[in-house]
């Protein structure tokens, strides 16, 4: 698959502070690309290079084969992007918001329902923004972002801080955009978000990537405990070792019908994440 | 073009729902209307309610309110989206610009009106008008380019407005004061405006106009290259 978005040894400094490491990834046409990193990690600097807003201090990046500072009118118009500070205009209504924005696409207005009913705001077409619930301002957004059909849609946190109703709408959203060959850039602290729906994650923290790949494979690749866990009918908890010599224990319980659950012990990416830094998703 | 088409329908839509954009655009007008008509002191010039609030309209409506809606977009990002779908930053100034030129432009017809100007004199009165809104809303740009939130916009615009609305008033009772004024494009277009019917526009006065509009329009370019529009 092509490489749509390329990022070679980027990095980003704030007066003394440097943001951003030496960061160098690849996302592939067509996938759901996760950047998984605490608060203050650099993800969203880093998504803003990607889309231009922001000018690296070194290396290169680009986009749709063409250097990220120097796309063109056009270029701008195969990319979509919903940033963590929403741009809504906040007195237009949401369906206004919609159709302003499907004259600056030109797009025909007879999509905006359409796009309405997607995004599940159909009920709040003619809601002011500045009345909207965070969730529904995430999903106009997201809505924004999609009507010109790009290429790429670039999301800055796109469930942060949502209720897991919200969450799922959107991550269904996301879904069938990748199905219809959107690639997705989204970033996120959140390690569900990346393990259920992202093809393939980058961690990022203190401005350097320190793992890449699918996450499972990177589940998998520090799965250094490799048990099973058995709760017991009786209420005991068994950790066995997970391989041939724990066959016999597993066939004692089944036979005498004692075991309540099973699962095997292979980490999250919380868990990865901590092994790997010392600190888990959630801390800055 | 489609873009300034969109921005400027946007805009309308947007100040119909916006007190603080809308009452910039009408307070003047209105007011011309009513003091014009209820307010008639012997002796007192013609016009002179006109002639009052039609300065004052050119030196606050258009530099408020484009300070403001620019400043309001930076500070919503709704510019920087609005930039990386692929607007062009000159289509949206001139969108927001010609929006606020026209929707002062109306509000300069409602002023004429109020004048019971004969048609030539309306279209000079108008002409007149149009030259000082233009210079305001360079004015009123370069505030908006380089201010990041409305609250900073308005702290620069508060003053900068007060000086060129009032110059014109203040410079009637002062001589100190019209010695300067006599350099500001308001005070140039209160008095051409006063000069409608009798004395007309003179070339001076179009000069300091001109000079003027050149001063803000370099003002504006060097604050747009300096910050741009989607700088955070």
């Amino acid at each position: 698959m092509n490489k749509i978005i390329r990022a070679e040894n980027i990095s980003r400094d704030f007066a003394e502070r440097r943001v951003l490491d030496g960061v160098s990834l690849n996302v592939k046409k067509g996938e759901i690309f996760g950047l998984l990193g605490p608060s203050g990690a650099g993800k969203t600097t880093l998504i803003k290079i990607l889309t231009g807003q922001l000018e690296q201090s070194g290396g290169e990046c680009e986009i749709l084969e063409k250097k990220a500072d120097s796309l063109t009118v056009s270029d701008r118009r195969r990319i979509g992007v919903m940033m963590d500070d929403k741009g809504l205009y906040s007195r237009l209504s949401v369906y206004e918001n919609l159709k302003f924005y499907s004259d600056i696409y030109k797009t025909p207005k007879s999509e905006i329902d359409g796009i309405l009913k997607d995004t599940g705001l159909i009920e709040a077409k003619k809601t002011p923004v500045s009345k909207l619930s965070k969730g529904m301002k995430n999903r106009l957004s997201l809505a924004r972002a999609m009507m010109n059909k790009a290429e790429i849609i670039f999301l800055d946190e796109p469930t942060s801080g949502l209720d897991p109703v919200t969450t799922k709408q959107i991550h269904k959203i996301l879904l069938e955009a990748k199905n219809s060959g959107t690639t997705v850039f989204l970033t996120t602290h959140n390690m569900y978000e990346a393990q259920n729906i992202c093809d393939r994650i980058s961690l990022l923290s203190g401005g350097k990537i320190i793992e890449e790949g699918a996450p499972k494979e990177i589940c998998e690749k520090y799965d250094d405990r490799g048990n099973l866990e058995i709760t017991l009918t009786d209420g005991d908890n068994v950790s066995l070792k997970n391989g041939s010599s724990s066959a016999q224990a597993v066939k004692d319980y089944l036979e005498k019908n004692m075991i309540k659950s099973i699962h095997s012990t292979e980490p999250d990416l919380e868990t990865v994440f901590i092994k790997l830094t010392g600190k888990g998703l959630e801390e800055t | 073009m489609n873009n300034i088409t969109a921005i400027f329908k946007k805009q309308l839509l947007d100040t119909l729902k916006n007190k603080t954009v809308l009452i910039q655009f009408l307070m003047f007008p209105v007011l011309t209307v009513i003091m014009n008509n209820a307010v008639k002191i012997e002796g007192m010039p013609k016009n002179f309610f006109v002639n009052l609030f039609a300065a004052m309209f050119v030196g606050m409506a258009p530099l408020t309110s484009m300070a403001s809606i620019i400043a309001e977009e930076k500070e919503q990002s709704t510019l920087k989206i609005l930039v990386m779908s692929g607007v062009r930053p000159y289509e949206y100034l001139i969108g927001v610009g010609s929006y606020v030129w026209i929707m002062c432009m109306a509000g300069s017809a409602v002023i004429a009106a109020a004048g019971n100007y004969e048609f030539g004199e309306a279209a000079l009165f108008l002409c007149i008008m149009a030259a000082g809104i233009l210079a305001s809303l360079l004015i009123g740009g370069s505030i908006g380019v380089v201010s990041k939130t409305q609250m900073a916009a308005t702290s620069v615009t508060v003053p900068v407005m007060v000086i060129f609305a009032f110059l014109p008033m203040l410079s009637m009772f002062n001589e100190s004061i019209e010695k300067i004024a006599r350099f500001t494009y308001s005070e140039q277009i209160s008095r051409s405006l006063a000069g409608i019917g009798s004395t007309g526009a003179d070339m001076k006065g179009i000069g300091i106009v001109a000079a003027n509009i050149i001063v803000f329009a370099v003002i504006f370019f060097a604050a747009y290259e300096k910050n741009g529009l989607e700088s955070d």
